[in-house]
């Protein structure tokens, strides 16, 4: 009982169709337009099946979530988009309130719903760590106390007193991570924030999330990225249109996710830090344009990418790099390599990689999508964008992966 | 309910040890019902954040601003101009013996922070909307960083105030004294109309528009261009429904001393201020459940 750090007992939130929907982002809208669907039809299926149903201008966006997190466990909440992830931990970060149900956390609790909250433009990077701080709960002592640890593991010591709004993205989002990454509670809830920045720091952060995990600390952690969750967590829920579809080792939970991405891929929006670039849709295809999840032996596929770009850009590349589901990186795909083009005009391009099955002797595979401008920071990030699975060829060695990259093109329009 | 994980469960034995096991703070998370307490306590926990939003307020205001500070006084300065010579040498307004540039600019101190201070918390909750829907703290935090940045131009603005009465020869009496009493006064009724006014701004923006409004109405409301006594004496406490009309008299009682105390005036007005504050204090408590939700 005393090393209990939470205990959710039947959490339900309900929204109101239009209550969420004034004075959002365009992630969140484009976001709800594709899963909405999902939902009604779910609920519209189990409404006569002992759930409550509250009529058509009601959203259950959680029901009936029960689970336990024990101190020092790192607890990966994974779901596809508006299965009520981050609904779960606003609930618990006291963000808003639960419909019905309850929860009972022992310990302080700090919250990471998104990296930089509360950084102002104007002000300078010092100013904004002491602000940054005192929004996610520490005192000023504490703040000025690990100043010089926040700003060394920022690596931003030359800019310290410039404003952020000189900054470029990636050091925004640096110095943000790094105040953050020193918050001292007990417990820890982490939405999805290392989605941007380049990759160097993106490997910092989790080695940062590593230390705070084995350092005994809970960590509640929502991504779409299985191979990060694989690394971090000891533990899973997934979360399928508000319920708790499976719990329990992080291994079976990632399986039981793989399975939903199967049944009804999961196409996701990113948006850039300064909103200027974002990936809007993802399509996996096969060769005759019919949306898939299969790729077959000796077959074309067709990834194809909305983006929207708001300025004229001048060094732009969308990257889809394929892992395998343990993580390591099989091969990637340069649109600016490909195709030789890299200028755009504002507005909305699609990006549409072909590519041959050279014969990839893996069961099955992710794969990541990334805007970026200049150098190799991403502005724009899709971890886990979609999810594959590969028939057809009976591998020779089966332990050895095959790293020939498959011939392919990339045509913007 | 099962429990997660047995064996994957891993702690250092060290820190393990020195965990504060059962002394940790307890969170019970329930489903919001109505009413709720104010939790004063909490919010004095939060104090420092508090004086950080401030501080970021005061900070922000005046960035990229070619004039700066002097904007707190400019303000003030030409709306004392612009009173003197239509409503005190054109319109002849009396003034209760006061020096009318004198007279004038004794209001529009309050007048100022009490208009900043309601439009600044009015629209506090819908701007600090990131913040919101981001991180937990007791709401009451931002209207009132938002009433009580206003208290830096005040300052400013008040050396002008030194200078005026020195130009006039007029020395304060030991009514000074109360001054920071009705400092505290408009900056409470701020708050209370700002409470109220922020909550409602979350589901409504119409308040938005109507603040800047509500605040031209309540400046001819309040004795600012005029003193109070041309409000016949039988109908003053009925004025001081308006508790501005309190705080401005006060003012002026408390600089210069010529006027009569305010009296019945001010009874009134504060008790206006206090059912305001307490009833808006509760309602915002109440809304604030769905401020997430609804921004």
């Amino acid at each position: 009982m005393s090393d209990l750090a939470i205990r959710c007992e039947g959490i339900a939130k309900q929204y109101r169709i239009g209550q969420r929907e004034r004075h959002r982002d365009l992630r969140d809208t484009v976001t709800d337009a594709v899963t909405a669907p999902f939902r009604r039809v779910r609920a519209a299926l189990h409404g006569g099946n002992g759930r409550r149903s509250s009529g058509p201008a009601a959203i259950w966006a959680l029901e009936n979530v029960s689970f336990e997190v024990r101190q020092g466990e790192v607890l990966g909440i994974i779901g596809r988009n508006g299965a009520g992830k981050s609904t779960l931990l606003k609930i618990l970060s006291r963000i808003t309130w639960p419909t019905r149900g309850s929860a009972d956390i022992y310990g302080r609790v700090g919250s990471l719903l998104e990296v930089g909250t509360g950084f102002h433009p104007e002000l300078t990077g010092r100013e904004n760590v002491y602000l940054n701080g005192a929004i996610l709960g520490m005192k000023k002592a504490e703040i000025a106390h690990k100043f010089d640890e926040i700003v060394a593991f920022s690596e931003l010591e030359k800019f310290i007193d410039t404003p952020v709004k000189r900054y470029s993205s990636g050091m925004y989002m640096r110095l943000a991570f790094a105040v953050a990454a020193h918050i001292q509670t007990e417990i820890l809830m982490v939405d999805e924030v290392l989605a941007v920045g380049d990759l160097q720091f993106q490997k910092k952060c989790l080695g940062k999330m590593d230390e705070v995990a084995k350092h005994g600390r809970t960590v509640l952690f929502v991504s779409h990225n299985m191979l990060v969750l694989q690394k971090l967590c000891t533990a899973g829920i997934v979360l399928d249109a508000g319920t708790v579809v499976s719990q329990g080792r992080i291994g079976s939970c990632v399986r039981c996710y793989s399975q939903l991405l199967e049944s009804r891929p999961d196409f996701t929006a990113a948006t850039a830090l300064d909103g200027s670039l974002a990936i809007k849709t993802v399509r996996i295809l096969d060769e005759q344009g019919q949306p898939t999840v299969t790729w077959p032996y000796g077959q074309r596929l067709i990834v194809e990418v909305d983006t929207s770009v708001s300025v004229p850009c001048q060094r732009l590349a969308l990257d889809v790099t394929f892992y395998t589901s343990d993580g390591q990186r099989l091969f990637g795909l340069q649109s600016d390599s490909l195709s030789g083009r890299t200028a755009y005009d504002a507005g909305l391009h699609t990006v549409r990689f072909e590519i041959e099955n050279p014969g990839l002797t893996v069961p099955e595979m992710y794969f990541d999508v990334g805007l970026r401008t200049t150098g190799v920071g991403y502005e724009a990030m899709l971890p886990c964008a979609g999810y594959l699975i590969l028939k057809g060829y009976v591998p020779p060695h089966a332990h050895n992966l095959n790293l020939i990259t498959p011939s392919a093109s990339a045509i913007w329009s | 309910m099962a429990t997660l994980s047995g064996e994957a469960w891993r702690v250092d034995p060290e820190v393990a040890a020195a965990a504060p096991g059962p002394v940790l703070p307890h969170v019970s998370i329930r489903p919001a019902r109505g009413w709720t307490a104010l939790n004063l306590g909490e919010l004095w926990q939060y104090r420092e954040l508090l004086l950080f939003l401030i501080w970021r307020d005061i900070k922000v205001r005046y960035k990229q601003t070619a004039l700066g500070a002097a904007w707190a006084i400019l303000q003030p300065v030409f709306s004392m101009v612009v009173f003197s010579l239509f409503f005190g040498r054109l319109a002849k307004v009396p003034s209760d013996g006061i020096p009318y540039p004198v007279f004038a600019y004794c209001a529009l101190l309050p007048w100022q922070l009490f208009a900043y201070a309601l439009t600044e918390s009015s629209n506090s909750v819908v701007a600090n909307e990131r913040l919101i829907t981001k991180v937990y703290f007791p709401r009451l935090v931002i209207p009132i960083a938002g009433v009580l940045a206003g208290l830096v131009d005040f300052s400013i603005a008040f050396s002008v105030l030194i200078f005026l009465m020195l130009r006039y020869g007029i020395v304060p009496t030991w009514t000074i004294a109360t001054l920071p009493l009705f400092v505290l006064l408009a900056i409470l009724t701020a708050l209370a109309a700002g409470l109220w006014l922020s909550a409602l701004n979350v589901q409504y923006r119409d308040v938005r528009y109507t603040v800047g409004f509500l605040t031209q109405i309540w400046l001819f409301l309040s004795p600012v261009a005029y003193p109070s006594s041309l409000v016949p004496e039988r109908w003053r406490p009925l004025y001081g429904l308006n508790p501005m009309a309190g705080v401005v008299e006060g003012f002026r009682w408390a600089l210069v001393g010529k006027t009569a105390p305010p009296g019945a005036m001010l009874a009134v007005s504060v008790m206006v201020v206090l059912l305001l504050l307490v009833g808006g204090l509760f309602y915002f408590r109440r809304m604030e459940n769905s401020f997430a939700d609804v921004i």
